[in-house]
């Protein structure tokens, strides 16, 4: 046989096998296996893009937690600063209160002693001057026995005159 | 060398014998009486290394896989003639007991082609080729099937053996191969491309067993196949490939005349491209490996044969890879011309 021209018997058995071959191949094998390539990978596709909602859900989930979170520390922190202040206010209230109960007091007693001081005062001064009218009678009688000693005292009244 | 390759060579075809002996029992009769010895002796005497390797190359209606007894596989003849009709025999007839061509009931065979009368009858036999084609085919039938029988049992479950084995390659021609090149309407074509594919696969790879048929570098075979890919190419051509053939668009009047012709011609220059191409890169190869094998009985050298044998390994390496890319090669380039031939818009 020759190298470069072809047997008519090995093309027609060629041709009859090969497309045998074809056709008992795409039903019998390539069929299924192309079927099932597809289906798996169509699976897998579909497995995948399960997972990758489930991934963004559970991201969505988490933020929200997040945010959630976030909001509560922020409330409790509005409420803390809230109770502070009012505490704080309350506390400043009853001190001023305090004070200007105590001031009222203090001022109320210092009334009460100045009138208390006065009276005294009056008492004192009307004691001193029945007292000095006593005691000058008393000298009066005793010093004024003698001229000189008259000199004197109109001379110690003239001086207590010229200082005041 | 000689050890070796004799023992080699007898072992791994005396199996495959055994396998085909039942499918071709048609035309197994055995050599009678052994006369080898002398015909050995003479025949190392007059070695002609282009006549040994034209000999494994090229299909024959035996059968040969060493000589003397049980060495040779007579292949059924099957020929038309209009005077005697459809005619068939064991190609035993053809030869006597000391192996030489003789003439029976009016057949002469005459380097492989059978003759009635002075002329060529019309000859399908069962050659060495066609015996390697029923081969390959059963093989194929058999490793497909179970590859597919693999994704029955374990349906929606991780493939397995030689389910596992075989898929990455199926999508390789898929992912890689067919849908690129032919487009999104490609499973119309797929399965004439995996058949393609791996029948030139598995036949580039049993062609290099040794003592098997050189199938697929065969050009009868390679025609075959580059035709189919012509017809099927031609018959799904649509409306813009037949316009860019005839009428090329975008292009000045008078151009158009002179592409006319070009891209005529363009239509059978890819099927002979096909034919050529896988022929030409198996046979080369198997000529390559047998001319290096030859060396070792044209030096008469065992250090020869040494060496040789050595690169016959590198050789065989290579081939092996070749094996591959040619399969790959014709399915990428059938691909591209079906993708031509069905684009939806024309690109210039």
């Amino acid at each position: 046989m020759d190298l470069l021209i072809p047997g008519e018997g090995l093309i027609i058995w060629q041709l009859i096998v090969f497309v045998a071959l074809v056709f008992l191949l795409s039903k019998l094998a390539w069929k299924p296996i192309i079927n099932s390539l597809k289906e798996r990978e169509e699976s897998i596709q579909n497995a995948l893009n399960t997972a990758e909602r489930a991934r963004a859900e559970m991201a969505q989930l988490k933020s929200d937690n997040e945010k959630l979170l976030k909001e509560a520390r922020e409330e409790r922190d509005k409420m803390l600063k809230e109770a502070r202040e009012v505490a704080n206010r309350m506390k400043d209230e009853a001190q001023t209160d305090a004070k200007k109960a105590a001031d009222k007091i203090l001022a109320e007693a210092r009334a009460a002693i100045n009138v208390e001081k006065e009276a005294a005062m009056r008492d004192v001064k009307a004691q001193v001057a029945l007292f000095s009218l006593e005691v000058a009678e008393k000298l009066m009688k005793k010093n004024l026995s003698s001229d000189k000693e008259q000199k004197n005292l109109v001379e110690g009244y003239i001086k207590d005159l010229k200082l005041n | 060398m000689s050890l070796f390759s004799s023992k080699f060579s007898k072992i791994v075809p005396f199996f495959i014998a055994l396998f085909f002996a039942g499918i071709l029992a048609f035309g197994q009769e055995h050599e009678q009486s052994v006369a080898v010895d002398s015909a050995a002796k003479s025949e190392a005497e007059s070695f002609n290394a282009s006549e040994v390797i034209l000999h494994h190359v090229l299909d024959d209606h035996v059968w040969h896989f060493w000589d003397g007894h049980h060495g040779t596989l007579f292949l059924p003849v099957i020929v038309y003639s209009s005077e005697r009709g459809l005619e068939t025999f064991s190609s035993r007839n053809f030869y006597d007991e000391h192996h030489n061509v003789i003439v029976y009931n009016g057949y002469t065979l005459e380097h492989g082609h059978i003759y009635l009368n002075g002329s060529r009858v019309f000859d399908v036999s069962i050659t060495k080729n066609v015996a390697m084609l029923f081969i390959t085919a059963a093989l194929l039938m058999v490793v497909f099937l179970a590859v597919a029988r693999g994704y029955k049992k374990n349906a929606g479950k991780a493939p397995k053996g030689i389910q596992s084995f075989f898929e990455p390659i199926i999508v390789f021609i898929r992912d890689e191969i067919v849908k690129p090149n032919i487009g999104p309407h490609y499973e119309k074509y797929f399965p004439y491309l995996l058949t393609l594919f791996f029948f030139i696969l598995f036949g580039n790879l049993l062609g290099l067993v040794p003592g098997s048929a050189n199938l697929t570098g065969n050009i009868a075979v390679t025609l075959t196949l580059a035709v189919l890919t012509f017809i099927l190419t031609n018959v799904s051509g649509n409306k813009a490939y037949w316009g860019h053939i005839f009428w090329t668009p975008g292009v000045p009047l008078p151009l158009r005349i002179i592409i006319l012709p070009v891209e005529l011609i363009g239509i059978f220059t890819k099927p002979i491209s096909l034919t050529v191409r896988l022929f030409v890169a198996i046979t080369a190869g198997h000529i390559v490996l047998l001319s290096l094998i030859c060396l070792a009985f044209i030096f008469h050298s065992v250090v020869v044969g040494g060496v040789s044998s050595l690169i016959v390994l590198f050789i065989n390496l290579i081939e092996l890879l070749v094996a591959g890319i040619q399969a790959y090669v014709f399915t990428l380039f059938t691909s591209l011309y079906i993708g031509q031939a069905t684009a939806d818009h024309d690109h210039h």
